[in-house]
């Protein structure tokens, strides 16, 4: 079993009948936006475009600024949709229509170690995101040492059911590739809403796997619903508190795992987090500590690599999060720098000057999630018009609530923009409207 | 409450639904904290994306609003679980066709 389909489950070798079908549609080009909704879509796509030779560019968002600097990095892209409405501005195929049930007898396809499956990328400091090669090999090294950590090697037939977009570095792995390299089986749908991941969990067999984040497990702890009997609940993106941690154990009888990673290493760690708050290197890697950075290396990361938090190595396998280096920005599993937002801001016309600020959740937020502001000098330009502008530019959880108008910025002498003076700027600001 | 019934041609709301309008947009305003008044929000534009600017996240908070408000559990009919944000007024109107309380 390789998936379910709206509680159908689908074999190997339906699976591969659909890889050869799709693969065989594919266009000459070599790079391919993989932008199918469905997951069990999505792999099929993935899978035919290994098997066909190409390689998959995963951005973290389809914004039509980020889309244009794509075909800057690999002039051509093709979009593969499985959407009649998408939107995307790259030549599109449709996802062609499957057989229903169609099978082909087995055969083992080999793809080679080395072979260079997926460019992910970061939001990067100067505007232009940041590639990061994925070959094929780095990627299953990965997803084996989580299947292990997570105990889906126990011979039973797991069922993964994940809240994340398949795109996501996260959604990648642990749901569609740790659910192929592991002999366990993921679910095409991506519930939303509580009450469509409990149907999602009911609609699979048991043993389950839930592989959320923590919005999503903080919106399910406040409805009013019944978690089907589910094994193990899967977090990531943002770290998790204990408390909740505890409440979602206890409320939905499981065990909660918390995994730590990056785009640039894929997961490295992962934590019980209501036993514990270390986390737990996985297999092989190990941390080294220069000057104020942490790097990432050995195991499935293979060559060393900076990771962008503030990491305290408490013994040789195991360390503490202290949260993001100063200008990294995640939201709800979005990650940019507030760098890459002050140029996007800047470079909108009629921008004279302007800077992006986090601001903490508000108060009875259920959600709990960061948000970030802006202030901006544009005495051309209105709020609609420039929000409209930046809506091309930047991802809709990174938009600027409040974007504030202001006459200038108290930039100091060196031009820099000191955090107080931009705080009590904006806190005037906001008094004003 | 049509399934037909697209924004541009619906008919004027039953005047009980204007004052749930201006309920589900004050709760909106509240727990989202926008610097917008809930009078101001246009019954008619869309609450995602283009028009107020929610995203996937609000929505979810709002999906938590009304569950605990109004005894509805979301549910995403089709793929696109935007679809009953489209407006206010639809949001308004699904609200008074599925509550609870």
């Amino acid at each position: 079993m390789v998936a379910y389909r709206a509680g159908a489950p689908s074999s190997a070798r339906n699976f591969l009948a659909d890889v050869l079908r799709v693969a065989a549609a594919l266009p000459e080009r070599k790079h391919v936006l993989n932008a199918c909704n469905d997951r069990y879509r999505f792999t099929v796509a993935f899978a035919a475009s290994l098997v066909a030779n190409k390689v998959s560019l995963l951005p973290s968002t389809h914004t039509p600024e980020v889309i244009r600097q794509l075909t800057e990095f690999a002039p051509d892209v093709f979009c593969l949709t499985d959407d009649a409405r998408c939107q995307i501005d790259l030549p599109r195929v449709r996802f062609p229509e499957l057989v229903p049930g169609e099978t082909v007898p087995w055969q083992q396809i080999e793809i080679e170690q080395d072979r260079l499956a997926a460019y992910v990328f970061t939001s990067g400091s100067t505007g232009t995101p940041l590639p990061y090669r994925k070959t094929w090999g780095r990627l299953v090294n990965c997803v084996r040492f989580e299947a292990q950590r997570l105990g889906l090697l126990d011979g039973r037939s797991h069922a993964l059911v994940g809240t994340v977009p398949p795109q996501h570095m996260y959604g990648f792995e642990s749901t569609v590739l740790v659910a192929l390299q592991s002999g366990n089986a993921f679910s095409a749908g991506r519930p939303f809403y509580p009450a469509d991941v409990c149907s999602e969990l009911d609609s699979v067999p048991e043993p389950r796997m839930l592989v959320s984040t923590p919005v999503h497990l903080r919106t399910l702890l406040g409805a009013d619903v019944d978690l089907p009997a589910t094994d193990l609940v899967l977090s990531a993106t943002a770290p998790l508190s204990q408390n909740l941690a505890r409440e979602v154990e206890q409320r939905f009888a499981t065990r909660l795992l918390e995994i730590y990673g990056s785009t640039e290493t894929g997961q490295i760690a992962s934590r019980r987090t209501a036993e514990t708050v270390e986390w737990q290197l996985f297999d092989g890697v190990r941390l080294l500590t220069e000057a104020e950075e942490t790097w990432a290396e050995g195991g499935h990361v293979e060559q060393p690599t900076p990771m962008c938090d503030v990491l305290e190595v408490t013994a040789a396998d195991r360390f503490l999060l202290h949260g993001r280096l100063s200008d990294l920005v995640n939201i709800a599993g979005k990650r940019s720098s507030l760098s890459y937002l002050n140029h996007q801001l800047n470079a909108v016309p009629g921008v004279v000057d302007g800077a992006f600020f986090i601001r903490e959740p508000d108060e009875g937020s259920s959600t709990g999630v960061t948000r970030v502001a802006a202030v901006v000098v544009a005495p051309g330009l209105d709020a609609t018009g420039l929000t409209e502008q930046l809506r091309r530019r930047i991802d809709a959880v990174f938009m600027p609530r409040p974007l504030l108008f202001v006459d200038s910025l108290p930039r100091n002498d060196t031009g820099k923009l000191p955090h107080d003076s931009l705080r009590s700027l904006a806190a005037a600001a906001m008094k004003r409207t | 409450m049509s399934d037909k019934a697209s924004p541009l041609r619906q008919p004027a709301p039953p005047a009980d639904n204007v004052a749930l309008q201006q309920e589900v947009a004050g709760l909106i305003v509240a727990a989202l904290n926008l610097d917008v008044a809930a009078a101001d929000i246009d019954v008619q534009a869309p609450l995602y994306g283009e028009g107020l600017g929610l995203d996937s996240i609000d929505i979810l908070e709002i999906a938590l609003v009304v569950s605990k408000q109004y005894g509805i559990q979301l549910r995403a009919d089709s793929e696109e679980n935007e679809q009953i944000f489209r407006s206010l007024a639809y949001l308004a109107d699904y609200i008074a066709a599925h509550r609870t309380k």
